[in-house]
C-alpha cells in the first residue's frame, strides 16, 4: 500500500560556502498530502527544485516514483508550481496552457479540464498579465495538473494571497487530495499545514529536523494546572502522570501529560489532599509551539 | 525527434501570438520597403539623386528597382538593419523566459532541455525563414508593380540568382538571430542582450574596422567578427560599390560563408549546452 512517491537520500546542495540543503532524507507516500514546513530560506524550494531536476544536487540523490529525479519521463509525471507562477504575460490563460500542453501533445479537452478544476474557465480568454495574484497562482496549479500527474508539488501556493485567495487555494488543495492526489505542499504558514496535511517534514537551515504525522508532532492533549501549595500538588500529580509526565511551566503552572478526561479525578485527588485548585485547562499544543521548540533546539531525525 | 517537433510547435504558438515578434518583423518590412524601393522611387520620380544611386543616371536608378535587380536589393539591407532586428528576435525569445519564469515552467512539464531549447531555436529559425520569404514576396510584388507602372515588361531574375540571394539572406539573418539567442541565454534577460548586441552589431564592429585600418592586429581580428562575415557574404554577391552600410568585401565569399556557418553552429551548440548544464534558480 504505502508506495513511496518521493524518496530522497542525503540530498545536499551547496552554493559556495553556504549549505542550502544539508543531507535531507525524506519520503512521501502515495495519496498523502505532505507538508514541507520551514521558515523562509530554510531550503524548501531548493529541495523541491532538485526533485524536479531544475538544479543538480551537490551530493545525495532523489528518486521519484522509483526512478532518478530529473529525467524527462519522471518530471513529466510531476506537476509543479515552484516559486510563483511563470507564464507568458501577453498570452491568455488558455493560450498559456495550450503552449504548455503542446510540449506533451495533450488534447484541448485537457485544457478545459484543468481550467475547470481551478475555476478559471470564465477568465481563460483574458491575458495573463491582467490576472490577480490569486488567479495567477490558480493558473499555476492548472498548469501543474496538466496530464494528471502522479505527484503535485506546490511551493508556497498561498504566498502573497489575500485571506479569500488563501482559503480558495486551501480548498483547492483539499479537494485535489480528496480525489486521491499525492501532494507536496511547502509552506511557512503553520496553521495551513496543520489544517490540510497528513504528514509533515520540518526543515530549518537546510536540515530536515523531523518527519512525522501532524498529530504525532503536536503530541497528545495536555492538562494545565495551577494549584497551591505547588509542591504538594506536584507530588499528587506525579502519582497519576508519572515523574516524566509533568513539566513545570515558568508561571507557576504545571503541564501534565494526561488527556482532558482525567481532569475530574485529578481535581478530586488534589482537593482531597487539601490542595487549593485555582485553574485547570485542557491545552493542545499547536504546530506552531512544536515548530518553535524544534527550530530552536535543532532536534535531528535519527 | 517527436519531442523536438512538439517543443517547436509550442514555441511557435507563443512567438506567433506575441506582438513583439510582429513589431520587429513589421519594422524590418517597413525599413526594407523604404530603403529598398520607396526612397529610390521618390528620387526617380522627382528627378533628384538618391544616396543609394551613387551618382548614376535616372535609368540606372530605375534599373535597380526592376525585378532583375531584386536579388541584390534583397540582401543589401540585411547585414545592418536585418541582422540587428533578427538579433532582437533571438534575444527576446531566449531572454524573457528567465524573468517570466517560463523556462522553469516548461522544464517542469517534462520535456528534455535539449528538446526544449532546440525547439525554441528552431522556432526562431522558422521566423527568420518567414522574414526573408516575406521580404522576397514583397520585393517581387513591388518591383513588378514598378515595372508595370513605368511601362517596362516584367523580366524575372534568374532562379539561381534569387536562390543564392535567398540563401545568403537567410544565413546572415540566422547568424544574428542565434547569436542574439545565445546572448539572451548568457545574460538571462533580454535587455542587456538586446542593448549590448545592438551596440556591438551597429557600432563597435564598424569602429573596429576603422581602427583596423591603422593597426594590423585589429584588422586581422575584425576579419573573424560576425558583422564582417555577414557583410562580406552579402558583399560577395553584390560588390561593395553599392555603398550600403554594413556591406563590405573585407574577406572573400567562401571564407565569409564558412565564418557565418561557424557562428551559427557555435551559437546553437553553446546555447543548448549552457541551458542543459545550468541550474535554473
Amino acid at each position: 500500500m504505502n508506495e513511496l512517491v518521493v524518496e530522497t537520500d542525503g540530498l545536499t546542495k551547496r552554493y559556495g560556502d553556504r549549505l542550502a540543503v544539508d543531507r535531507v532524507s525524506m519520503t512521501v507516500e502515495r495519496g498523502e498530502v505532505y507538508g514541507f514546513l520551514g521558515p523562509n530560506g530554510a531550503g524548501k524550494t531548493t529541495t523541491l527544485r532538485m526533485m524536479l531536476g531544475l538544479i543538480r544536487p551537490t551530493a545525495g540523490s532523489a528518486r521519484i516514483l522509483g526512478q532518478p529525479a530529473g529525467r524527462p519521463d519522471v518530471t513529466a509525471r510531476i506537476g509543479a508550481l515552484i516559486e510563483g507562477p511563470g507564464f507568458y504575460p501577453y498570452l491568455s490563460g488558455r493560450d498559456n496552457l495550450r503552449t504548455l500542453a503542446r510540449y506533451r501533445r495533450l488534447p484541448d479537452t485537457e485544457l478545459d479540464r484543468v481550467l475547470e478544476l481551478v475555476d478559471l474557465t470564465d477568465r481563460a480568454k483574458d491575458a495573463f498579465k491582467g490576472y490577480s495574484l490569486g488567479m495567477k497562482q490558480r493558473l499555476g496549479v492548472a498548469a501543474a495538473m496538466l496530464g494528471s500527474p502522479d505527484l503535485l508539488v506546490l511551493d508556497e501556493p498561498t504566498n502573497g494571497l489575500d485571506p479569500a485567495g488563501m482559503a480558495d487555494m486551501r480548498a483547492l488543495v483539499v479537494s485535489l487530495a480528496e480525489a486521491g492526489q499525492t501532494v507536496i505542499l511547502s509552506s511557512h504558514i503553520l496553521a495551513e499545514v496543520q489544517e490540510i496535511c497528513d504528514r509533515v517534514g520540518v526543515i530549518s537551515n537546510g536540515r530536515l529536523l523531523r518527519e512525522s504525522t501532524v498529530a504525532e508532532l503536536r503530541g497528545g492533549a495536555t492538562l494545565r494546572l495551577r494549584a497551591t501549595p505547588e509542591d504538594a500538588a506536584l507530588a499528587i500529580v506525579m502519582r497519576s502522570a508519572g515523574e516524566d509526565g509533568v513539566r513545570r511551566l515558568g508561571d507557576g503552572a504545571l503541564e501534565i501529560g494526561l488527556p482532558a478526561t482525567a481532569a475530574p479525578r485529578l481535581v478530586k485527588e488534589l482537593v482531597g489532599a487539601g490542595v487549593d485548585v485555582h485553574e485547570v485547562t485542557a491545552a493542545e499544543r499547536s504546530l506552531e509551539d512544536v515548530f518553535f521548540e524544534m527550530t530552536s533546539t535543532k532536534e535531528l531525525v535519527s | 525527434m517527436n519531442a523536438l517537433i512538439n517543443s517547436t510547435s509550442a514555441e511557435l504558438l507563443r512567438l506567433r501570438k506575441w506582438s513583439a515578434t510582429w513589431v520587429v518583423v513589421g519594422a524590418w518590412m517597413a525599413l526594407a520597403l523604404a530603403f529598398g524601393y520607396v526612397f529610390n522611387y521618390v528620387a526617380y520620380v522627382s528627378g533628384e539623386e538618391n544616396f543609394t544611386s551613387d551618382g548614376g543616371t535616372r535609368a540606372g536608378l530605375l534599373a535597380q528597382m526592376l525585378p532583375p535587380a531584386l536579388p541584390d536589393i534583397l540582401v543589401q539591407g540585411l547585414p545592418m538593419f536585418g541582422g540587428a532586428l533578427a538579433m532582437v528576435i533571438g534575444a527576446l525569445a531566449a531572454g524573457n523566459g528567465f524573468g517570466w519564469g517560463t523556462w522553469k515552467t516548461v522544464f517542469t512539464q517534462g520535456p528534455s532541455r535539449l528538446a526544449t531549447v532546440g525547439g525554441s531555436l528552431l522556432a526562431v529559425t522558422l521566423i527568420v525563414v518567414a522574414m526573408i520569404t516575406a521580404t522576397l514576396v514583397l520585393y517581387l510584388g513591388v518591383s513588378s508593380l514598378i515595372a508595370v507602372t513605368e511601362g517596362h515588361e516584367i523580366a524575372m531574375p534568374s532562379l539561381e540568382a534569387v536562390a543564392k540571394a535567398y540563401g545568403t539572406g537567410f544565413l546572415v539573418l540566422e547568424m544574428w538571430a542565434v547569436l542574439g539567442f545565445l546572448v539572451g541565454v548568457i545574460a538571462k534577460g533580454p535587455s542587456i542582450a538586446v542593448g549590448l548586441g545592438l551596440v556591438w552589431a551597429l557600432v563597435v564592429e564598424n569602429l573596429l574596422r576603422g581602427v583596423g585600418g591603422l593597426i594590423s592586429a585589429v584588422e586581422t581580428f575584425t576579419h573573424v567578427l560576425p558583422g564582417t562575415a555577414g557583410g562580406s557574404l552579402v558583399g560577395a554577391l553584390v560588390g561593395d560599390q553599392s555603398g550600403t552600410p554594413g556591406v563590405v568585401t573585407t574577406i572573400g565569399g567562401e571564407q565569409a560563408l564558412i565564418t557565418v556557418a561557424a557562428y551559427v553552429l557555435v551559437a546553437v551548440v553553446a546555447a543548448v549546452v549552457l541551458m542543459r548544464r545550468r541550474d535554473l534558480a
